[in-house]
């Protein structure tokens, strides 16, 4: 097992592969809410399966925080599958024989899609901290483009978990016209308090360690590995619930038959923390993990209709599926409820379920068949109905 | 086609004398918003043969996900609470189907009901059918029998109430009824109409389509 710091300090890297991309932008700049305008930028994607030809097919996947757009298939750079493999594919819940896929790297990604790590143009440098301030809004503008760019007018289903269902819930507050139906899962109208505190951990971690040259690590070849794993371990706590992590580990050893009387990860749980931690450094990067954090704290979807998250709704036709899990402690099914009742307020078609699990809020990306038979039916459906209405 | 569906279509032939009564005073293509709604069989039969744009509420978790999974809009949720989310007349009708005897509040829900909905549909088991009262005059017991299976300690019903005293209530309420119907133990139906005390008797169950005038 690879701990964090047995990466070398200087010259890591990861390894360069190139993403399919289109340049954004180039006409109409995307003007980002905080106040800067975009241009000419590079906007990472994937799609699997064939969009028909009334192009009343598409379904875009909005990924989570440390996902990206590799849904399905091998991932080019983990040589693993996809991170909804599960879901998405030919004869699944996203079946890709009937349905068009589409994923793109969100703005301030790292798989290609404009962000620190990415050139900029006018510099010939990595942006760095030179790059704007982004927030989920921005994303689905540039996601909005996107579309726009493959011809999609639009979408029979914008899905995603987590900060991945909050741009579900942008969308249909941004793009009324554009969606046929919404399917956030495990996440909030807003971020908690408590979220912005465990991000804020989490920044502090990456800015904290010394190569992160305030943000500037790129330029001088330096990786600021120990704060981003730091920051990934944290964060994966977040992700799974005490019921979970007591049946995955308990107070089980690693390796060995007794604790030493020292700080090595004489416990599982620690070796699997320092795992997942440094696995993460190779396929992310420190500055998108500001972020993109960054960009999930400012998020509060009613704040723009004064408060009132109903208004956010109040132009959509879209059929909403709210799904919560029991042990999601980071986005807890409470939030979830709260945007049901927002939509109850605003007339709209809602469905609502909350799935019984010990997976906490990482149960969106596993083999949950309850979770699964919701979301089969309400897709078969919005379908039928997407078919009734032509 | 998912197994859910099968089994909705199976179902769809047969649903019970007292939702199809439901069913049969709601105008098709209207909004329905069908509280308390189960595993969805009312709501699944008023979609697919009323083609109404159905909601649905209900409060077990395998009510809900039977019915989310079968394709049907319902959301895990309280009549007593979350009645209050819903904004004044949103659907044409809001249906409550053997539930209000089991409310806190029965005042109170169907004071909403009547908010949200231009019209409600109430169904429920009427505590002075005959069986009743001979069961309470003869034996001195608390009803047990198919309509009401439950011993009283492990009753969801709470606010028992009778056809009479419902219609007491709508008069107190100024709630106009438009339909009411009673159903005897064989099932079958009868207009309440003038023949109140007749109804009061032979009805195990009733059913009011009522609006606010």
């Amino acid at each position: 097992m690879t701990a964090p710091d047995e990466h070398s300090a200087a010259g890591f890297e990861a390894p360069e592969i190139s993403h399919r991309t289109i340049q954004l932008g180039v006409e109409e700049s995307l003007r980002l809410d905080c106040g800067v305008e975009l241009r000419d930028f590079p906007m990472a994607f994937e799609t699997y399966g064939t969009l028909n030809e009334s192009k009343s097919n598409a379904i875009l996947v909005c990924h989570a925080l440390s996902g990206d757009q590799y849904v399905a298939g091998d991932h080019p750079m983990i040589g693993r599958p996809g991170w909804w493999e599960v879901v998405v594919g030919p004869g699944k819940i996203l079946d890709t024989d009937k349905y068009f896929v589409i994923c793109s790297n969100i703005l301030g990604g790292c798989m290609g899609t404009v962000g620190p790590k990415e050139t900029n143009p006018e510099t010939g440098e990595p942006w760095g901290l030179s790059f704007p301030v982004i927030t989920i809004a921005d994303m689905v503008h540039a996601q909005a483009m996107l579309l726009d760019a493959l011809d999609i007018p639009d979408l029979f289903c914008v899905i995603g978990g987590s900060m991945g269902g909050m741009q579900v819930l942008e969308w249909a507050a941004l793009y009324p016209d554009r969606v046929f139906s919404a399917v956030p899962i495990a996440c909030s109208a807003l971020h908690s308090a408590q979220n912005i505190a465990f991000h804020e951990t989490g920044r502090q971690a990456i800015t904290a360690d010394p190569d992160w040259r305030s943000g500037d690590y790129h330029r001088q070849g330096v990786v600021p590995h120990r704060g981003l794993a730091i920051a990934r371990m944290v964060a994966h706590v977040t992700y799974m619930s005490e019921a979970s992590l007591h049946s995955k580990f308990g107070r089980k050893l690693q390796d060995r038959d007794s604790v030493t009387y020292g700080f090595d990860a004489d416990f599982q749980v620690e070796s699997y923390l320092r795992h997942q931690g440094s696995t993460f450094v190779d396929r992310f990067d420190a500055n998108s993990y500001l972020y993109i954090t960054r960009a999930m704290d400012y998020f509060d979807l009613a704040e723009r209709y004064d408060g009132v998250l109903a208004q956010a709704f109040q132009e959509t036709n879209a059929r909403f599926c709210v799904i919560s899990f029991t042990t999601d402690w980071l986005y807890p099914t409470a939030e979830s409820r709260h945007i049901v009742k927002a939509l109850n307020a605003a007339a709209a078609s809602v469905s609502f379920a909350e799935i019984e699990t010990d997976n906490g809020h990482d149960a969106f990306l596993l083999d949950e068949p309850e979770f699964w038979r919701v979301l089969r039916g309400f897709l078969d459906g919005a379908d039928e109905q997407r078919g009734l209405l032509g | 086609m998912n197994m859910a569906r099968k089994d909705s279509e199976a179902r769809r032939d047969a649903i019970r004398v007292d939702l199809q009564l439901i069913a049969d005073m709601v105008e098709p293509g209207s909004r329905v918003l069908d509280v308390g709604c189960g595993d969805g069989e009312l709501l699944d039969y008023l979609v697919h043969f009323k083609q109404v744009d159905g909601r649905g509420i209900e409060l077990s978790t395998s009510g809900v996900n039977a019915c989310v999974s079968a394709g049907l809009p319902v959301i895990q949720g309280d009549a007593e609470t979350d009645l209050n989310d819903y904004p004044a007349a949103a659907f044409d009708y809001v249906l409550l189907s053997q539930t209000l005897q089991a409310t806190m509040a029965p005042k109170q829900v169907l004071e909403n009901m009547l908010r949200i909905g231009n019209r409600a549909i109430v169904s429920f088991p009427n505590f002075a059918h005959w069986r009743c009262r001979v069961g309470l005059a003869l034996q001195g017991r608390m009803p047990v029998n198919e309509s009401l299976p439950d011993q009283w300690y492990d009753t969801p019903n709470i606010h028992f109430c009778t056809i009479k005293d419902f219609i007491l209530l709508c008069d107190e309420m100024n709630i106009t009824i438009e339909r009411s119907i009673s159903l005897d133990s064989t099932g079958r139906a009868r207009g309440i109409g003038s023949g109140m005390f007749f109804a009061n008797l032979m009805g195990e169950q009733a059913v009011f389509l009522l609006h606010r005038s």
